[in-house]
């Protein structure tokens, strides 16, 4: 008798069909149920709601002339369609995987008994998933939280930018349809668009490495000015200037921007006091950027600072000592031990900070708010990063399928820097030493 | 003789720039505590230390603003986030590190694409999701895109915090008979307190300071979080309330920054790890 075969074709036409032929009943019961209740849900909605993602609504809301009367008939909501639309193709592929499951187990089950063993019982099964796949049960929960909290939404977000969703075209009042690449042909020929994605892309990396440069280099050597042998109180020196990283962020900045207010905020009033003329810290295009790079080394030197102690206190001494019987000065020994080693142990942070800060929302727009304002851009300041605009064409202008492009943007910028890096980090590479 | 003055004068510069460091890093804090006790409500000050003290802004923040209960909101919020989000975090970042699965590398591929995306991204379809389940406006919601977003953030430092246990551990206990969730329970757990002290930190800090989903899912007064409460301040208001949005900033970040400072290790070694390991 060839069991396997049999199990598996039983279990192809109906789920469930094999595990009983193999008596497992237990089991073969509980496939079963998941496939009557699939077929039920696929035929009375499943497959509708995968319809409505594809046509995305075909009656738009308005009067409708119902015999002598006329009706506000509410149409089809384009957005809740396409969320639909997704979750039900996500459950349509959890089917198709517990199927599958289905059909594997039955195959295995089939040719164990054709070696005479005796299948499991429903009790047996469920320790065999204990012992055996636990990592699966432990994954279980977060791996859903993800999938509708993370996953989901960014599909539905990617999937945007393919659409015209944007304002004045609406739902409900409108019905959103596909339009394939017209929103990233119309963001590289269109002006209005083109003009301000450039100039704002421009200022997004000319920030990203100033930014991260900026506070590298300031971080490197404020630890190397603290670990100075001779210093004391180094553990006091410290804390202090780990003060910055300790207040939350967001305060920070929103003191900042009071700081640094042209009016009345203490740093014009010190200058002032000085003599020296007030600077437009927030108001003028150069100040401005200078303000919010300012700012952002006050908050990014700690960080590098703490990284590159760590750093600092593993470099054995012999080393500098090596050095200076060699007749090495002091800028030399920088040069040729230090930054070399605290190079070398935090590249790979340099590269995720640079990618950090290309997405580095909290600092631009807490403090300046991407202003001043820039006459030839569309809904963009002088200090708006791809993010901040993103946000503005999101939340200010439902211009939605416009901020989903730039979206896709910044996560191919992102994302090439990041596998690039990743590449080389220990965790990835030295992946199964452990196993 | 020459060598030794050399060094002094080196020594003094470092200690000047350092003083100098020290003031700039800590001025802004010390500015907005003197604010908030400073008399009358303008940004401008002739003087760094005011002439006159007052705590008036403190008790007007308390009796004619809702802050108590966005302080009691934010901590309901953040705590139960920190929960749920190290809870997440550990069962994740343990089964990646300790099991070889099949899917396994997809997992870690698939977490480190989704990092890439810019966070509020996916905000529209997030709040429409909410909308859908009833979630909005409630601080549930809050939690759950908190936690699970913690999780993905966090995954990988917490993932090379367990490749650095050694596995011999484990292989002992597995000998003496325990099974997956005592080993789990009884072992791992007590050995990651500093990463969990170090993730929990993140997270907690995270909801305390977010303004902008915070903001996007709660639209009642009372039900919103100190963040956004404080940005609304400052961002309608103006400077025409400075001393009493000062008042409200140094509640809020001095539990925060006291925090911070007393789990200074932790948070050192969380760092250190999470730039070396990946």
């Amino acid at each position: 008798m060839n069991y396997k075969i049999k199990a598996l074709l039983l279990s192809a036409v109906c789920m469930g069909a094999g595990q009983l032929y193999n008596r497992q009943y237990g089991k073969g019961l509980l496939f079963l149920a998941v496939y009557v209740a699939g077929w039920y849900s696929l035929l009375n909605s499943l497959l509708g709601y995968v319809r409505g993602l594809i046509t995305l609504g075909e009656q738009p809301s308005g009067m409708v002339k119902v015999g002598k009367l006329t009706k506000m008939v509410e149409g089809d909501h384009s957005i809740f369609m396409m969320i639909d639309g997704l979750i039900a193709l996500l459950a349509i592929l959890l089917l198709a995987g517990v199927y599958v499951l289905n059909l594997r187990d039955a195959y295995l089950t089939g040719a164990a008994r054709e070696r005479g063993e005796q299948p499991r019982s429903f009790a047996a099964s469920l320790r065999e998933l204990n012992r055996k796949h636990f990592a699966y049960l432990v994954l279980a929960i977060p791996g859903v939280a993800v999938l509708f909290l993370t996953i989901l939404p960014i599909i539905f977000s990617v999937l945007l930018a393919f659409t015209n969703y944007a304002d004045p075209i609406l739902p409900p009042a409108n019905l959103v349809d596909w339009v394939g690449f017209d929103n990233f042909l119309r963001m590289v020929n269109l002006k209005v668009w083109s003009s301000t994605f450039g100039g704002v892309l421009a200022w997004t990396l000319i920030w990203a490495v100033i930014a991260t440069f900026t506070t590298y280099v300031g971080g490197v050597l404020v630890a190397v000015l603290i670990q100075q042998p001779g210093i004391r109180f180094k553990k006091l020196w410290r804390t202090v200037l780990i003060v910055p990283f300790a207040i939350p962020s967001m305060i920070s900045l929103l003191v900042m921007r009071n700081l640094f207010n042209n009016q009345f905020g203490p740093v014009n009033s010190y200058l002032r006091s000085m003599g020296l003329d007030g600077i437009p810290w927030l108001t003028d295009p150069f100040w401005a950027k200078v303000t919010v790079i300012l700012a952002n080394m006050w908050l990014g030197i700690p960080v590098t600072m703490i990284l590159a102690i760590g750093v600092l206190t593993t470099i054995p001494k012999d080393m500098y000592e090596a050095a200076e019987v060699d007749g090495a000065g002091a800028y030399q020994k920088f040069r040729l031990i230090t930054l070399p080693m605290v190079l070398f142990a935090t590249a790979p942070v340099l590269i995720m900070q640079f990618a950090g800060n290309i997405n580095n929302f909290n600092v631009i727009y807490l403090l300046t708010g991407g202003e001043p304002v820039n006459a030839n851009y569309q809904y963009a300041g002088h200090t708006d990063l791809l993010v901040t605009w993103l946000y503005k064409l999101a939340l200010n202008q439902s211009q939605y399928s416009f901020a989903s492009v730039i979206g896709i943007v910044i996560f191919l910028m992102v994302a090439s820097f990041s596998i690039w890096s990743y590449r080389r980090t220990r965790s990835y590479r030295e992946e199964d030493m452990i196993a | 003789m020459r060598r030794g003055t050399a060094t002094t004068a080196k020594l003094s510069l470092s200690y000047l720039i350092l003083i100098v460091l020290s003031l700039i890093s800590l001025f802004p804090a010390l500015w907005i505590v003197m604010s908030s006790f400073k008399v009358g409500n303008s940004l401008f000050s002739d003087t760094f230390i005011p002439r006159a003290f007052t705590f008036e802004h403190y008790i007007n923040l308390f009796q004619n603003t809702r802050y108590p209960q966005w302080f009691l909101n934010t901590l309901k919020v953040a705590a139960l986030s920190t929960i749920f989000g190290t809870f997440l975090l550990l069962l994740s970042s343990y089964a990646i590190s300790r099991y070889r699965f099949v899917g396994r590398r997809t997992t870690l591929t698939t977490l480190l694409v989704l990092q890439m995306f810019p966070g509020f991204m996916a905000m529209i379809a997030i709040y429409v999701l909410l909308n859908t389940m009833g979630l909005l406006n409630s601080h549930w919601a809050l939690v759950l895109v908190y936690s699970s977003g913690a999780m993905v953030t966090n995954v990988f430092v917490a993932k090379g915090f367990f490749d650095t246990i050694p596995r011999s551990l484990e292989d002992a206990a597995r000998i003496d008979g325990a099974s997956h969730l005592r080993l789990f329970f009884s072992i791992m757990i007590p050995l990651s307190r500093p990463m969990l002290t170090y993730a929990g930190l993140m997270i907690f800090n995270g909801c305390f300071v977010d303004f902008i989903f915070a903001d996007l899912i709660l639209r009642t007064e009372e039900q919103r979080t100190l963040a956004v409460g404080l940005y609304r301040m400052v961002s309608q208001r103006n400077s025409t309330e400075f001393t009493l949005f000062a008042a409200g900033a140094v509640l809020v970040a001095l539990p925060v920054t006291m925090l911070f400072l007393f789990l200074q290790r932790f948070l050192v070694e969380g760092l250190t790890a999470g730039a070396t390991k990946g």
